[in-house]
């Protein structure tokens, strides 16, 4: 009984902070201004430029999750070979950015690419033609890649130290090369931690707007911001949540995706 | 049991930091033999068998194998499998996928691979096993499996790293059986490690017991129980009563000041020597017939055999008898000659014996 007791802050937590605003979001996408039934604000996703922005979306956080995975596979692979107290050292070092604004990082990121920010100053210095970075997709992916690196390091890195050195020596001892113990049993075994580190980044990459926002200059346009823009500026809160429940609807699939993919491991992490 | 030298360990030194594991080892190994490396953790058997899987590099010194020397050579590229500790099976295979591991890498063909795996675990008492998971198994089938996963390559020497450690009693008895037929079935080389003196006195042709990485004795399982070369030995196979004794003249030794004539010599007169009886050894019979008088402190049933505790003066004797007799009487101890083990002061006592002189 009284662990019951103990739940009830929980479920009060659940239900004011997540309950609540989704079905408020529900009413709002499913209704017009005035309260009446409607599929429009859904179907609407269907209009060439919000189909542009999701496209976009999808496009520039595909391409940060891909450059993700491949900084921080080889990353994760040199941390777990590290001694414990020297790979303690880097993590920290990756997760150190972590502990500062989100916000003051990527504008940070801003005055960097700026057309005489920090980075063209430096090529200047060098002789080096300027890069235009700053308001391209360019920028957004860095930014993304930037914030969300640490996401998916530590997953992987995680699920490669959770392999028993052993299996490892095993495939060696059964004539299996550096490179197809790699692809045969290494890969495999991290499967789960990609998965869930290709999750961690590319859903709030999918659902960012204060990235594209700063390192974009409003020019270019993601969902997440076409959906700020409804509530803030266009004060269509109708819409906005119409296009938020779209934009849920692929967030869930995706996961489902995952699920599905990783359905064995979790069977066997129950015994 | 073949004649030649399959492996060869020439001065092997091994260390971890300031910790050396393994001294300037010698040891051969003969072809189709199983032998057992045997020692308390952290005696350097297990070094020695991850140095020969090639697991590990020796710091100095060099591993001959079947004529070629193997020191630098690769784990894949060794004639030899082994069966890891804790199975090391792979996880996200099928059983079947698990043991065709190695021959698909030779790139034998499907049929021979097929062959090969019900071969195998039908060796291991495991068919119809193919499309299992391997973590759906219980650890004894795991082993098993792990077994099957090695012997498919058909490798001169089979590696075993305390394959049994983490089965229940009843189930390691059962494998240490399954594993003498094995070998004996396929004919191959076997060296095994354990701590278990059991284990190593029931499977192994050769014993090499281990202890602070240096070879404290090799023989068979008789010799190694029989005749013990010095204390670490005898207290570490079996139970002993070990006494320290002064050897008085051949054949004659003195244990707490009380003569028992014994077979040994050569050991010089008056000279400290460590001594070991077996419990079974000891023979309790009236007081008046006995060498020595003692009263039994303590009885147990043990199954087989009653386990006594004598005492005679502050000595406690160990002995064990089919004969009970009960706590408090007194009794004589007799042992023939030929039971009496006499063995050198171990060198590190006697550096301890030398430290007290100065």
């Amino acid at each position: 009984m009284s662990k019951k007791h103990l739940s009830i802050p929980y479920a009060v937590w659940m239900l004011i902070f997540v309950l609540i605003p989704l079905v408020l979001i529900l009413f709002y996408g499913f209704t017009t201004r005035d309260g009446a039934f409607t599929m429009d604000n859904i179907l609407s996703i269907a209009q060439p430029e919000h189909r542009k922005a999701l496209w976009l979306s999808f496009l520039l956080s595909f391409i940060s999750t891909a450059v993700c995975l491949l900084l921080s596979y080889p990353l994760a692979m040199i941390l777990n070979k590290m001694s414990v107290n020297q790979n303690s050292f880097i993590v920290f070092i990756f997760i150190l950015p972590m502990w500062m604004n989100f916000l003051l990082r990527t504008m940070a990121w801003q005055n960097i690419l700026e057309r005489n920010g920090i980075l063209n100053r430096i090529l200047e210095f060098f002789h080096l033609p300027a890069l235009n970075l700053i308001n391209t997709p360019y920028a957004i992916v860095l930014g993304m890649v930037y914030n969300f690196l640490p996401f998916m390091v530590l997953p992987i890195y995680n699920s490669l130290i959770r392999i028993d050195k052993d299996v490892i020596n095993a495939a060696h001892d059964l004539g299996a090369s550096n490179s197809y113990t790699f692809r045969k049993i290494i890969f495999p075994l991290t499967l789960p931690g990609v998965m869930s580190g290709i999750l961690m980044v590319f859903i709030p990459a999918m659902t960012t707007f204060v990235i594209s926002d700063l390192l974009g200059g409003g020019k270019i346009l993601l969902i997440g911001n076409v959906i700020e823009q409804e509530f803030k500026q266009a004060n269509n809160w109708n819409l906005g949540s119409g296009l938020s429940l779209v934009l849920m609807l692929f967030i869930v699939i995706s996961m489902i995706v995952d699920a599905v993919c990783n359905k064995d491991e979790e069977e066997r992490s129950l015994w | 049991m073949a004649k030649d030298k399959l492996i060869d360990f020439v001065n092997i030194s091994k260390s971890f930091g300031d910790n050396v594991v393994l001294d300037r080892l010698n040891l051969y190994i003969r072809e189709n033999e199983f032998l057992t490396l045997l020692g308390p953790s952290g005696c350097g058997k297990t070094t020695m068998l991850r140095i020969l899987g090639g697991f590990e590099a020796p710091d100095s010194g060099k591993i001959i194998f079947d004529g070629q020397d193997i020191t630098s050579l690769p784990a894949n590229q060794r004639a030899l499998n082994t069966v890891f500790q804790k199975y090391a099976l792979f996880t996200h295979m099928t059983i079947a996928e698990n043991i065709a591991f190695g021959l698909k890498i030779k790139k034998k063909s499907k049929a021979y691979i097929d062959d090969k795996i019900k071969y195998a675990l039908k060796l291991v008492n495991l068919d119809g096993f193919e499309n299992r998971r391997a973590d759906s198994l219980s650890g004894g089938q795991q082993q098993r499996i792990a077994i099957a996963r090695a012997i498919v390559n058909e490798p001169k020497v089979l590696l075993l790293d305390e394959p049994l450690g983490a089965l229940d009693l009843k189930l390691r008895q059962d494998m240490q059986y399954e594993l003498i037929r094995l070998k004996n079935e396929l004919g191959i080389t076997f060296v095994y490690v354990t701590h278990d003196q059991e284990e190593a006195l029931t499977m192994s042709d050769t014993i090499v017991v281990m202890n602070q990485g240096i070879i404290q004795q090799i023989g068979t399982p008789e010799d190694i129980y029989n005749e013990p070369k010095n204390a670490f030995v005898a207290d570490f196979i079996g139970d002993s009563n070990l006494f320290e004794a002064t050897m008085i003249r051949d054949e004659l030794v003195s244990i707490d000041g009380t003569r028992f004539p014994c077979v040994d010599t050569g050991f010089g007169e008056n000279m400290p020597v460590d001594v070991v009886i077996r419990p079974e050894d000891v023979v309790l019979v009236p007081p008046e017939e006995g060498i020595v008088k003692g009263i039994v402190t303590s009885l147990i049933f043990k199954g087989v055999h009653y386990e006594m505790d004598v005492a005679v003066g502050d000595r406690e004797w160990l002995v064990h008898s089919t004969v009970m007799e009960p706590v408090g009487k007194e009794v004589g101890i007799q042992v023939i000659p030929f039971n009496i083990q006499i063995m050198k002061k171990s060198s590190s006592s006697d550096e301890e014996v030398m430290k007290k002189d100065e």
